[in-house]
């Protein structure tokens, strides 16, 4: 076990593109860590650096304190899962299990003692006996996690391991993913581009872009206090809305009407370089049916009037879908993220607004409703560079904060 | 030429659809085994299949079937065309007198020496060989190219090429080589021989074992380095193996081809110092001796022989080759 530290690691592949820039960061000896962002940001790069599979361009990998930038996989004493499993389809369960153990030069009973254990903790004991071709994909993807624990190596690194699994299965294995890091305790760096398993799986995430860590942090943090749009944008299922705001007057006029705003934010947009546009960002969760609310609560956010699109009913609560007239909220991070989810180049008619409302709401399709939402909880977005305006000192506090 | 696909190549949606064909299986089995009467509609799918898969047998019964057919029919008759007056069937006479013939057991000799070495030879440089061709990352197409050249001559004319190369006075190789007539003893003119061939057919044996190399998931080799292996544990520990079906099949393929070697030997030796082979022996007999029942003889010996080298390897792959393992079977 031991702690693994990137210092300004890049990758730079001989074409010259650059796949990661400088990335910096300790992961503590026994943290559970999860690379998360768009295909072709550089997580599975750096992932691959660590593991010693891809060279590193410049910077320092040290792992137990020790630099293993020229170390070969092999001497490095990490064990990695793949997103194909890559089992040996030429050896059965219990060979596959065994192969790093052989290759140690272990003696046969030590080994076999290990695969048992293993094979206990992931429920493999039955199968054993069985080549890779006769296992499910779920049965496969435990084998190739019982070669990673087998030889208790100093740190895990999975790639994207769950992905081939159906979605009822990986969310089963989530857990058993969890449960296994937890009880080991071992170091483990996970790649993965889907961000329900980055906020449920991980002690901290690294939310990457480009080849750049956009930002580091345990999932809570990343969802309350999102640096910036892209982080923003990224984290949380269904994702913030985003609407295009115009300064004008100390208010912040937008297709929900005039925001007020607080003093810190207005110390910033006083500036003669101060963007005269802005992106505001409301989660979904923060809106409310506004005949729903107490007047105390009412007084903490604002109002609008809008007409109700769809309505899904999730039984705890309702996603109410409304349109919303005005300009729709643009910048280079919220494009990137619609390329991600495959939507770029559907952005059907006017802005659609994702709220989700309590179950107790009556509201219906076709009408239209009253609906609250939170000042305190709202973000402000600089479209030019996805700055959060309305972070202090890492947290988050809305538009009014004084 | 279809090459095995390997069992990691089955992903779960492979295995999905294995499965679900599976259980689509059953219930026609059980039609089967109780006789049910096939529908029209079963009944006229199955006539067309017929009809799609005629052309094609009947071409293969015109061009293979009848000749060998044919032969084995002239190798049971005493038939010399110097004396076609004494044609008439004799049984296995024939047989008889080549199996007991020293020529034909000095000329067996030097076929499977001649197999076993360049086959062997080639597979070693063939591997070598498609491992830099897949590994090549820039002019890739150039060095597959040149690699292939050899195979791209004539053999005829390369055999020719060999012959001037090792002729005495002339040729550069024999001068290197200095006094002596190489191609004029036996051990050399076979060792030139099996030159000759192995420079001829390695680009061949590399291509089919680039593909193998292509069935070799990246992920595998990098699971393999980072669970402990060094390149040469990853290569015989994962690669071979992953790579088997694809060595069976180049094997069976260089084998066979190797086993009916004659081009080479024609034009270095003529089958001078004892280094016929089989098929320059048959040629002998057959084309310039004119004895059409000796010489069908042999062919159909030769026939027979390559059969069984076929059918070792076949079996070799019943227990081996992924499409064939039990678990698929059931």
């Amino acid at each position: 076990m031991a702690d693994i530290v990137l210092d300004k690691v890049s990758k730079r592949f001989p074409d010259g593109t650059v796949a990661v820039r400088d990335v910096d960061l300790e992961i503590a000896d026994g943290e559970f860590v999860i690379l998360v962002g768009p295909s072709g940001c550089g997580k599975s790069t750096t992932l691959n650096m660590i593991a010693g599979l891809e060279d590193i361009s410049s910077g320092e990998l040290r792992i137990g304190g020790q630099r293993v930038n020229d170390k070969a996989p092999r001497d490095r004493d990490i064990a990695m899962v793949f997103q194909s499993y890559a089992l040996y389809p030429n050896m059965t369960v219990r060979e596959n299990m065994a192969f790093p153990l052989r290759l140690q030069k272990l003696d046969r009973e030590t080994i076999n003692a290990k695969v048992e254990d293993a094979a206990k903790v992931l429920e493999l004991t039955a199968l054993l006996d069985r080549k890779p071709s006769n296992l499910s994909g779920g049965q496969r993807q435990r084998v190739a996690m019982g070669r990673a624990i087998v030889r208790q190596p100093k740190a895990f690194l999975m790639d994207e391991p769950l992905s081939n699994l159906d979605a009822k299965l990986r969310v089963q294995m989530r857990t058993v993913v969890s449960r296994l890091q937890k009880q080991l305790g071992t170091t483990t760096v996970y790649v993965t581009h889907d961000q329900t398993e980055a906020m449920t799986l991980g002690d901290r995430v690294v939310i990457m872009r480009g080849g750049e860590v956009q930002q580091v942090g345990p999932p809570q943090e990343l969802y309350d206090h999102p640096r910036n749009l892209f982080v923003a944008g990224f984290i949380g299922s269904p994702s913030m809305n985003f609407l295009h705001a115009a300064v004008e007057d100390g208010r912040l006029r937008t297709a929900l009407g005039d925001v007020p705003i607080g003093d810190r934010v207005r110390r910033q947009l006083d500036g003669a370089d101060a963007p005269r546009e802005l992106i505001l960002g409301v989660r979904p969760e923060h809106f409310e049916d506004a005949a729903l609310i107490d007047d105390e609560t009412r007084r903490r956010g604002l109002e609008f009037e809008a007409p109700v699109e769809i309505v899904e009913s999730m039984g705890s609560d309702k996603y109410v879908y409304f349109t919303v007239e005005g300009e729709r909220a643009s910048a280079a991070e919220l494009e990137e993220l619609a390329a991600d989810a495959g939507a770029a180049d559907f952005t059907g008619a006017g802005a659609s607004l994702v709220t989700r409302l309590s179950a107790e709401s009556p509201v219906a399709e076709g009408e239209t409703r009253r609906v609250w939402f939170n000042l305190e909880k709202i973000h402000l977005f600089d479209p030019s560079n996805g700055r959060n305006l309305t972070l202090h000192e890492g947290r988050a506090a809305g538009a009014l904060a004084d | 030429m279809s090459v095995n696909a390997t069992p990691t190549g089955a992903d779960v949606a492979a295995n999905a659809e294995r499965s679900a064909g599976r259980h689509a299986a059953v219930p026609t089995q059980r039609a089967r085994r109780g006789r049910a009467p096939l529908s029209e509609n079963k009944k006229a799918e199955r006539r067309l299949g017929w009809l799609l898969c005629a052309p094609a047998a009947l071409v293969m019964l015109a061009v293979t079937a009848y000749p060998i057919i044919y032969s084995v029919w002239l190798s049971l008759q005493r038939f010399d065309l110097r004396f076609p007056d004494q044609r008439e069937f004799i049984g296995l006479e024939n047989y008889a007198t080549v199996l007991t013939n020293e020529f034909w057991w000095t000329a067996f000799g030097v076929t499977a020496l001649i197999t076993v070495v360049t086959v062997a030879v080639e597979l070693v440089l063939g591997m070598g060989l498609a491992l830099v061709m897949h590994r090549t990352l820039v002019g890739r197409g150039i060095v597959r190219t040149a690699a292939l050249i050899p195979y791209g001559i004539v053999t005829v004319v390369a055999a020719f090429s060999w012959r001037y190369a090792w002729t005495p006075g002339t040729g550069y190789l024999a001068n290197l080589f200095g006094e002596g007539a190489p191609l004029t003893e036996r051990a050399s003119s076979l060792a030139i021989i099996m030159l000759a061939e192995i420079w001829k057919t390695t680009p061949f044996m590399a291509l089919l074992l680039m593909a193998g190399l292509a069935l070799v998931p990246e992920d595998l080799l990098k699971a393999a380095s980072t669970d402990g292996a060094t390149a040469w544990q990853r290569f015989t520990k994962v690669m071979l193996p992953v790579m088997k079906p694809a060595i069976l099949v180049a094997l069976l393929f260089r084998t066979l081809d190797a086993f009916r070697v004659f081009d080479n030997i024609f034009i270095l030796t003529a089958g001078a110092n004892e280094t016929s082979s089989v098929s320059m022996l048959t040629y002998n007999n057959l084309i310039r001796g004119l004895n059409l029942g000796i010489g069908s003889t042999m062919s159909v010996l030769i026939f027979i022989a390559v059969a069984i080298v076929a059918f070792v390897f076949v079996k070799l792959f019943g227990t081996a080759a992924p499409g064939s393992s039990d678990d698929e079977r059931r």
